[in-house]
């Protein structure tokens, strides 16, 4: 099955939601992002956001995480239908990568997925590009985080 | 002491900030992607073998928080940073394989006032890695905001 079949084009997919704890935020950010306010709730009153948030790249793997869980849940129902899923590849990039609201600790995140365009390779025949729209939302309802990845695909 | 610190006006387009070196170890790619990115070619050398990467790769959000880490090292741990509004565009160009040096730079291309704070300056960049065998493995162009100079001491 080809991803474009499965994810049609335009319709938003909810992948799941992850919860940032203040330990997630200070252990992710200590290794990739030491910054006050990214490291100390007490620092962070001093900068514009105001309190702990998540190191922007921590929300992004977070939706990688998530994209995942719901990339496994879905492969399993195909295959229980005896639907063989789409053979996802890595992925080249990403565009247009926004960091809109901060992640404060505490936040829960639903990330969401929507299939924007889908072609196959002229130079490489059996292997397509989808381009997905990402999105981050957290429990008020704000956009937190919007990109547009590609991803491979195999035939 | 706040004085030291990189402001806003001192990211003149051209400039350069060296990234790295950093060597990555299968450990460290293995321990990423089991919590974010848990795929075959980010967990196991035989799995990456088999896959278009050749070997046990990062990770490209690992990658990515790497040079965030290169960045923090070199400028913004002794800047005014104030956070980043995004990202324009990353290219993960050659995978980040288990033993790689990684090292690159920074560039400024363009440093601009933000009108709506005051005090506030948008710098863009270029950020690049390549590895070992002189292969560039990510580019990317990204904004960051600083504090500028001028009403920086009064805020510290």
């Amino acid at each position: 099955m080809r991803f474009a079949e499965l994810m049609t084009i335009g319709t938003r997919i909810e992948a799941g939601t992850l919860e940032f704890s203040a330990e997630d935020i200070i252990r992710f950010a200590e290794k990739f992002d030491p910054q006050p306010f990214h490291l100390d709730p007490e620092a962070a009153k001093a900068f514009v956001f105001g309190g702990l948030c998540a190191s922007g790249w921590h929300t992004c793997a977070g939706w990688m995480k998530m994209f995942l869980v719901y990339w496994a849940t879905e492969s399993e129902r195909l295959r229980r239908q005896g639907v063989a899923p789409p053979k996802l590849g890595p992925s080249p990039g990403f565009r247009k990568l926004q960091w809109l609201r901060p992640v404060y600790a505490g936040d829960r995140i639903t990330y969401f997925a929507t299939l924007q365009a889908s072609r196959e390779l002229a130079s490489r025949p059996g292997t397509w590009i989808n381009t997905t729209l990402n999105e981050g939302i957290n429990q008020h309802g704000d956009v937190v985080i919007r990109f547009e990845s590609n991803v491979l695909e195999f035939a | 002491m706040q004085a030291d610190r990189l402001h806003f006006e001192d990211f003149t387009p051209g400039r350069q900030f060296p990234l790295g070196p950093k060597t990555v170890s299968a450990a460290e790619i293995i321990e990423f992607a089991t919590e974010f990115d848990p795929q075959p070619m980010h967990l196991s050398e035989e799995a990456g073998k088999a896959s278009i990467l050749g070997g046990l790769s990062a990770s490209g959000w690992h990658t990515s928080a790497m040079m965030m880490r290169m960045i923090v090292d070199s400028f913004i741990g002794r800047s005014t940073c104030q956070g980043a509004p995004g990202v324009e565009q990353m290219d993960w160009k050659k995978p980040v394989l288990a033993g790689d040096t990684i090292e690159g730079q920074g560039v400024v291309l363009e440093a601009r006032a933000l009108k709506s704070r005051p005090g506030i300056g948008i710098v863009r960049m270029r950020t690049e890695l390549g590895n070992q065998r002189g292969e560039t493995v990510c580019v990317a162009e990204q904004s960051i905001m600083f504090r500028m100079r001028e009403n920086g001491e009064s805020k510290a």
